[in-house]
């Protein structure tokens, strides 16, 4: 999937990925897709909550290698 | 988006960890665009402490509360396994290597997202601590300005 930024959060432990995203996605457009790498565990479950309450789209979510990516598209 | 959530938290402890569990809520809610208030109160205003001596007059008590009391969040014990001392410097390592942020860095993080760092003046008169020896960032309030924003606030925590 493409996406028009890419947030590496790889080795940051919690809350930081979601600090971090929050922080990037802040600097986006409406409708453009963040893509955030992860390896906090916790980031799977933390990833569906923070989009669902934050008004933002998980489009999808990989796990290969221990590694998450998120795709998130930025909402209003 | 609806319209703002509200998260506040008071920080009685100030053991490190505990103090630790309440920044990484507070830098989280944030994140969830809340609005988000650490009220610190007895203990818990050693979180907001600078950590170099400042000169302030104070009374023979006072001074001894002073010197006691740990000079900013780096000096905290821990709630457990503290062995006088030890157990901090051991945790500080463990989290070194599993990338969490210090607290000092936590509560950094929490000014740079507008975390709103209220010291309770009342309890600051108790333990004799002035206004020159808090973080810059600290505001100052009492009991009502507390409820003003806990009354219609989501999420109320007392650490």
């Amino acid at each position: 999937m493409n996406a028009d930024k890419i947030l590496d959060a790889k080795g940051l432990a919690c809350p930081m990925p979601i600090v971090k995203t929050r922080k990037e996605m802040k600097t986006m457009n409406t409708g453009e897709i963040l893509e955030v790498q992860a390896t906090d565990k916790g980031a799977l479950k933390d990833f569906q909550a923070w989009a669902k309450s934050s008004g933002h789209e998980l489009l999808e979510t990989n796990e290969s290698n221990d590694i998450l990516t998120f795709h998130i598209k930025k909402g209003e | 988006m609806s319209e703002q959530k509200k998260t506040n938290i008071i920080l009685f402890s100030g053991d490190y960890d505990k103090a630790m569990a309440a920044y990484i809520i507070a830098n989280g809610a944030a994140a969830y665009d809340h609005e988000v208030t650490i009220f610190h109160t007895f203990w818990g205003l050693n979180a907001l402490r600078k950590d170099e001596p400042i000169q302030v007059k104070k009374t023979l008590l006072e001074k001894m509360f002073g010197k006691i009391m740990p000079r900013g969040p780096e000096k905290m014990g821990l709630s457990n396994m503290n062995f006088a001392g030890i157990g901090p410097k051991l945790i500080k390592k463990i989290m070194k290597k599993h990338n969490a942020m210090p607290l000092i860095d936590l509560i950094e993080m929490a000014e740079e997202q507008d975390i709103n760092l209220v010291a309770c003046t009342m309890t600051m008169d108790l333990l004799g601590l002035n206004k020159a020896e808090l973080r810059e960032t600290s505001q100052y309030a009492g009991v009502a300005a507390y409820l003003a924003d806990a009354e219609d606030g989501g999420v109320n925590l007392f650490i």
